[in-house]
């Protein structure tokens, strides 16, 4: 069959420029593989990809494709112009999770290409904004085929519907000073342990994990994920005096003043006349600021441990909801600690499946039903760090408070006494 | 294939990082204690232990072809040493140990027209989602706004001279893939979805549709004696959340989907608490294939910011600093009645007080 060449006038326009342009991409799959397969499905996505650009509109629609055994992480794909551009008519995305903080080898990067070569359209993202690699273009029949490859060598699917998601977590302790947990372990704990929700979609929505190993939150946790893990300290932070003085030596005094002192929200952070910092930590609410500014001079503390926040989200339904404060400290260092870190995710897991309602975000859960009644039903006990400020509205029913106030004290006391 | 020869699979979940990490990594995990950014795109990393380890970073075109990847590999293996890192961004970065690598890496790179950059204070890569190419609700393609986009803040992205970091991000509907960002190009329809009544009662499940508006524009009807639905369209709001589970409901529309511009979503914790992005402009055209309306405004807040921030400023800090009234006046951005939040919670969005600046 002779290769069909279409027009593509407006993509071409995608091809000047200096930025490197995914076209160029397309179409050297097209004119330089000799695969008829990638270079026929690329042929046709080129023409169906101008067709878009022509009545500014898409033409692709869902379906229910998976692997044997699994019910998600593909993304099926089927033309709606097949006729016009039968070669694309399939053009699935199969997910694969990534390794915890996105390492590759060439050599395991040159492999999955050989993989994809032998089953895909050759097209390839790391990564989807979920976290997935996206192997995007396979025909129904090679999806399972590319997957049932892959597997062996050590790469499973992400998620994709209902159910728990691909996780992320930032480079972290891989290489960065201001790492404040082993993000990859956290990360593989949590998702590895609900496999079966990853692959099986049977939530109400989607629920993600996304960790951070600092408040600068660099993995975007707090407003992409339902459960974010991000890391902090509860010491003093560590100031190397010497490399203050060498600070200021470089950049003068009023750079510290200007850029420094003057920025930190809390104000606990002052310039000595002998050029030197003090740091009230008491009052320090580890934003991360003046150590990004100052890295070699100061550094998080050495009792480390995370905060996690529940229910960031993106506008659908009720509008774009921060992750809020459900754990405000919790060390991660032994065994026991990993294990209650996961037992917390799979009571707030089951506790979505039951309560949420269709199509219902944990966060949008926890704002209709309240989050006092989200913590009695994860079983936290509440902490005045969950909110920024205390209860503005006399409208409400407090038969209860000389209990509650009790408790507060009991909890005090047992703390007390370790 | 008979259901007994199918294979079942290895539910082996996330992999282990650690088995593809540099091995300089790997040794000094957590054990970090500084960093220096010799120029943009490369970082010196130093541990503990004196190890010392140089980051280039590239941006790429995000969807690779595999001539693509096997060039990247290729230079993975003759100027780096082997590993590579995907940043959060769908940035590539290489890694070597001698600062002697440095150099050729990033010819390399440049050589095979990768863009080196990306760190510290620049405008980093657009973060985005997959558009006309693959989505099956998209109002406007992503890498094709990202690629037009790029070419013209290609200098900020190789240069560190931004106030602060600049995310950006885009989006093909308002469910907003991309994310919060200093600056995020979104899809905004106009106008409510025109629905095929032929064809709702045998594709959509009609509660679920009913169930996912926002502001419960839409009942079931009979329509020409046909099941179906109907939208009350003084109501709807055209944010295009029943097309998804009930494709009929086209929302998706050659003209009247436009794209909205948002600014200062930022998530990190330094200096203020996270904030949500905030609308700056919208009704611009959606206007393949390069979009240099949307470019436009986007070079314009960067070149007030870039005027009038204090270092470290993110856009949200400089605009907390400066207030809206002046956004508006140094970017010459009109301002509207679609400004004023009418949404949950949205009289926490306006002046309780006599603090106005002159």
């Amino acid at each position: 069959m002779a290769r069909k060449i279409y027009e593509t006038p407006m993509l071409d326009e995608l091809e000047n420029g200096p930025w490197p342009s995914f076209i160029s991409g397309f179409k050297r799959l097209r004119d330089e593989h000799p695969d008829e397969r990638i270079n026929t499905m690329v042929s046709g996505l080129l023409g169906q990809l101008e067709h878009s650009y022509e009545t500014r509109k898409g033409y692709w629609k869902g379906g229910t494709v998976s692997v044997f055994g699994y019910g998600g992480g593909i993304i099926p794909r089927f033309s709606e112009v097949a006729s016009a551009f039968p070669e694309s008519k399939e053009f699935h995305t199969i997910r694969v999770q990534p390794p915890a903080g996105n390492h590759y080898t060439t050599a395991m990067l040159n492999q999955l290409a050989d993989s994809w070569e032998k089953y895909g359209s050759g097209l390839v993202t790391f990564h989807g904004q979920t976290g997935n690699i996206m192997f995007i273009g396979a025909d129904t029949a090679n999806t399972q085929d590319f997957f049932d490859e892959i597997n062996e060598y050590g790469w499973d699917l992400g998620g994709a519907g209902p159910c728990v998601r691909t996780a992320m977590s930032c480079i972290g302790g891989a290489r960065c000073e201001q790492s404040c947990c082993n993000e990859h372990g956290i990360q593989r704990h949590l998702v590895n342990e609900f496999v079966d929700d990853v692959h099986r979609p049977a939530l109400p929505y989607k629920f993600k994990f996304k960790v951070s190993g600092c408040p600068n939150d660099c993995q975007n946790s707090i407003e992409r994920s339902d459960f974010a893990v991000i890391g902090t300290w509860r010491d003093n932070m560590k100031i190397d005096q010497n490399e203050v003085k060498a600070f200021i030596a470089k950049k003068g005094r009023n750079y510290v003043l200007d850029n420094v002192t003057s920025r930190c929200p809390t104000k606990c952070i002052k310039l000595n006349d002998d050029d030197t910092l003090t740091v009230d930590n008491h009052e320090c609410v580890r934003c991360m600021h003046c150590l990004n500014v100052m890295n070699k001079a100061l550094s998080p503390g050495d009792d480390k441990g995370v905060t996690i926040l529940i229910g960031g989200k993106r506008t659908l339904k009720i509008g774009d909801l921060m992750g809020t404060v459900v754990v405000p400290f919790k060390k991660l260092e032994t065994a026991e600690d990993y294990e209650s870190l996961v037992e917390l995710a799979g009571d707030i897991i089951d506790f979505f499946a039951e309560n949420a309602l269709e199509h219902e975000r944990t966060g949008e859960m926890i704002e209709r039903i309240g989050l006092v009644n989200f913590l009695e039903g994860i079983g936290v006990d509440v902490d005045p760090n969950m909110i920024s400020s205390p209860r503005q509205c006399s409208y409400v029913r407090m038969d209860g408070w000389d209990e509650e106030a009790e408790k507060w004290f009991a909890r005090k006391a047992e703390q007390a006494a370790g | 294939m008979a259901l007994a020869d199918m294979r079942s699979p290895i539910e082996s979940g996330c992999p282990d990082g650690f088995q593809y990490m540099h091995p300089t990594m790997r040794r000094n995990f957590g054990l970090w204690k500084y960093h220096e950014q010799p120029r943009g795109g490369v970082m010196c990393h130093v541990a503990h232990s004196g190890d010392k380890i140089w980051t280039v970073k590239a941006g790429t075109q995000r969807i690779l072809d595999l001539f693509t990847l096997r060039k990247l590999t290729e230079i993975g293996d003759k100027y780096g040493e082997g590993h590579i890192h995907f940043t959060l961004r769908s940035n590539i970065e290489f890694f070597v140990t001698e600062e002697k690598k440095v150099q050729p890496l990033i010819d390399a790179l440049e050589g095979a027209g990768f863009i080196v950059g990306g760190t510290a204070n620049s405008v980093a890569m657009i973060s985005h989602t997959q558009g006309w190419l693959h989505c099956d609700i998209p109002g406007t393609d992503a890498s094709g706004v990202v690629k037009s986009m790029m070419d013209e803040l290609i200098e900020d992205f190789k240069n560190c001279n931004m106030p602060n970091r600049v995310h950006i991000t885009t989006s093909c509907c308002q469910i907003n893939c991309g994310g919060q960002g200093d600056i995020a190009i979104n899809v905004q329809h106009t106008k409510p979805p025109k629905i095929n009544h032929d064809l709702v009662g045998n594709v959509c499940e009609r509660p679920t549709v009913v169930a996912r508006c926002p502001v419960a524009a839409i009942r079931p009807a009979m329509v020409n004696g046909k099941p179906s639905l109907e939208v009350d369209e003084k109501k709807c709001i055209c944010c295009g959340a029943c097309f998804p589970p009930c494709p009929p409901m086209q929302i998706n529309h050659p003209e009247h989907s436009k794209l909205a511009i948002w600014v200062g979503g930022n998530h990190s914790n330094a200096r203020s608490k996270p904030t949500f992005q905030r609308l700056v402009a919208a009704g611009v055209p959606n206007n393949p294939p390069r979009w240099p309306e949307a470019t436009a405004i986007v070079k314009q807040i960067l070149k007030a910011y870039k005027e009038g921030a204090k270092d470290w400023e993110r856009i949200n800090d400089w605009i907390e600093r400066i207030g809206w009234p002046r956004f508006f006046e140094v970017t010459g951005l009109p301002f509207t009645k679609y400004h004023i939040d009418n949404w949950r919670g949205s009289r926490n969005s306006l002046n309780a007080s006599t603090h106005i600046r002159f």
